[in-house]
């Protein structure tokens, strides 16, 4: 077993370039989205991760889930050290780690009905009998707010909502150590939000579950997370604490981003209402 | 203030392997030019099934009935298809909920962009170039020109979800359909682009309606709410009623499950409160 103090996912000065251009006219450029970024995790912790759009979020989502190499830099999976630009990462390796994406819609095959999708992760990765992996995938399907005549749809006849919960659905479905939830709840609205956030706190405190949560709702990050990375062009500008970074937040961008989160109280309405009528 | 649509009793049913599925369940909406109209509601209760049917974007699967479903006087149901290409994209266009689904993959985003302004406002090759790099600029995407050439799968989720926005608002439609439209956009960017969507809203007297969950966007944008439940209008108000005295209990819990409402290490579900206030 792990040791408290080895953390299940670790980066070391991380950084990944991407080429561009090379079309018609141009020369291919290099372009570094990743500029050396440095965090762990540990054993049953959530790091949340925000920032602008385009600051490459997504991109270290990617290579934490060994999708993607990273250009430079170390990733340590459980302490020890892995590297998919040198070899394709075990079976093992990939069940430890899943990630629910940004984009539902791109990650789920159209042609498989959900039902399919969600036993075949455990056909693939369990010993379980057909009549386990139907039963334990329409449980999921109802932990995450869906219905049995769910089962046999496709993904195209559900809500946007609907899907970014299938594909949480099927993330959870191999009990991964890691989960890396890339915008998870962005389509969702807050009473389903709800249901699905205590549902990871559940699983979290049951087995033990590592998170990276990448989010823009800087309430859902204050609620879920041990620890809040800042990310500003693909760099780390503030790490620390939940209650440090949202009590004192020492960069500006970090200041900026919280002085933006839109007002639903009252008096901000009616100050907006005046000023529009006004104009 | 001109009524720029009004639907009343709309109807959407799917086939199923189950028998019919009724997603939409008479609905009515109206939205005048120069408002701004929120729909809220439930993952799943038919909010971006009613604007695809006025799109008319539903799949063969889908039965669409209204009594009435008018843009600017014109019925959309007894169009002629080609009647309605003219309107649609042109007059109505749509910002789609998942905006990577919507882009072509295949294509540069100048491209998909230049498509958009030859087709509807019949600009040149040039002048399209031109006016895409300014619409990429508006939606603060950085390197514009750069940027003309890169495909979709090159871009962030937020970048994509910007791209197809600048297509929706490329050739100031008169009523603009947002579906979820800043999910995939940080604070600073989000409150970016409700700024220029609200702009063009006061400048041209665009009719806008806002799909969205966030109640703070609907706090900062919109005139008046409806709020959807499996199908149904449960309630409909201005924006500061809504937040002062919420009339449906579904509306009560939605506004009480913010997750800063959290007691103990569990978040409020609406079902819960909706169980505790009945
Ligand atoms: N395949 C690619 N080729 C070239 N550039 C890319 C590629 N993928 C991403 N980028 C660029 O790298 C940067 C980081 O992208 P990434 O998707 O990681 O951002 P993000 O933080 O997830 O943003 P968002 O919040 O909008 O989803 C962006 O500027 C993007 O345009
Ligand atoms: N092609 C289809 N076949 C069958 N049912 C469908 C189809 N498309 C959508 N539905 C169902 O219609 C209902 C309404 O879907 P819709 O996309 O309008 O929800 P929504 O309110 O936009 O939700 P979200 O907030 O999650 O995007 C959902 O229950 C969905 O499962
Ligand atoms: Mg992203
Ligand atoms: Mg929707």
């Amino acid at each position: 077993m792990t040791s408290a103090s080895t953390p299940v996912i670790e980066g070391r000065a991380l950084t990944r370039d991407y080429l561009t251009g090379g079309g018609f006219f141009g020369r291919a450029k290099s372009v570094r989205a990743l500029k050396g970024i440095s965090f762990r995790v540990e054993q049953g912790k959530t790091l949340a991760i925000v920032g602008e759009s385009g600051c490459g979020k997504s991109t270290l989502a990617r290579i934490i889930t060994l999708i993607d190499p990273a250009s430079g830099g170390e990733l340590l999976l459980d302490g020890v050290p892995v590297d998919v630009g040198r070899g394709a990462p075990t079976r093992e390796m990939r069940r430890k780690v899943q990630i629910v994406f940004q984009n539902p819609y791109g990650s789920l095959n159209p042609r498989q009905k959900v039902g399919d999708m969600l036993m075949e992760q455990l056909y693939l990765n369990t010993d379980h009998t057909a009549a386990e992996r139907r039963g334990e995938a329409r449980a999921m399907l109802e932990k995450v707010g869906l219905k049995p005549e769910h089962f046999n749809r496709y993904p195209h006849m559900f809500s946007g909502g609907q899907r970014q919960r299938l594909a949480i659905a099927r993330a959870l479905m191999v009990r991964p150590k890691l989960l890396v939830l890339d915008e998870p709840v962005s389509a969702l609205d807050l009473s389903v939000q709800a249901q699905v956030l205590n549902l990871l706190a559940d699983l979290q405190d049951e087995f033990g579950l590592t998170y990276v949560f990448i989010s823009h709702d800087l309430s859902v990050v204050k609620y879920i997370a041990d620890e809040v990375m800042v990310m500003f062009k693909g760099e780390v500008v503030e790490y620390g604490p939940r209650d440090q970074v949202f009590g004192a937040p020492a960069h500006d961008y970090t200041r900026t981003l919280f002085a933006a989160t839109p007002r639903a109280d009252v008096e901000s309405i009616r100050a907006r209402l005046a000023r529009k009528r006004a104009a | 203030m001109g009524r720029l649509l009004e639907i009343r009793n709309l109807c959407v049913s799917f086939d199923t392997a189950r028998g019919p599925f009724r997603a939409v369940d008479g609905v009515d909406l109206s939205v005048d030019e120069r408002e701004v109209l929120a729909i809220v509601g439930e993952s799943g209760s038919g909010k971006s099934v009613g604007m695809l049917a006025v799109m008319g974007l539903l799949p063969a699967t889908a039965t669409v009935t209204a009594d009435v479903m008018r843009f600017d006087g014109k019925d959309l149901l007894s169009l002629s298809v080609q009647d309605r290409r003219k309107i649609i994209g042109r007059d109505i266009s749509m910002i789609f909920q998942e905006p990577i689904a919507s882009l072509n993959p295949c294509f540069t985003v100048g491209f998909q962009l230049a498509e958009v302004l030859t087709a509807h406002m019949g600009m040149t090759g040039a002048q399209a170039r031109a006016r895409s790099v300014e619409l990429l600029a508006q939606v603060g995407i950085p390197d514009p020109e750069a940027r003309l050439s890169a495909y979709p799968h090159q871009m962030s989720g937020g970048q994509c979800q910007r791209v197809m926005i600048a297509m929706a608002i490329a050739c100031t439609p008169r009523l603009l359909i947002a579906d979820e439209p800043t999910t995939a956009l940080d604070v600073t960017i989000q409150k970016q682009i409700l700024d220029l969507i609200l702009q063009l809203q006061q400048d041209h007297g665009m009719g806008l309606i806002m799909i969205t969950h966030d109640m703070g966007v609907v706090a900062e944008t919109a005139d008046r709410v409806v709020v959807q439940y499996r199908g149904k209008k449960m309630e409909e108000a201005d924006v500061l009623s809504l937040f002062e005295n919420p009339q449906h209990p579904y509306t009560r819990a939605l506004l009480s499950a913010l997750p800063e409402n959290a007691k103990g290490d569990r978040l409020p579900t609406v079902g819960e409160m909706m169980g505790a206030s009945q």
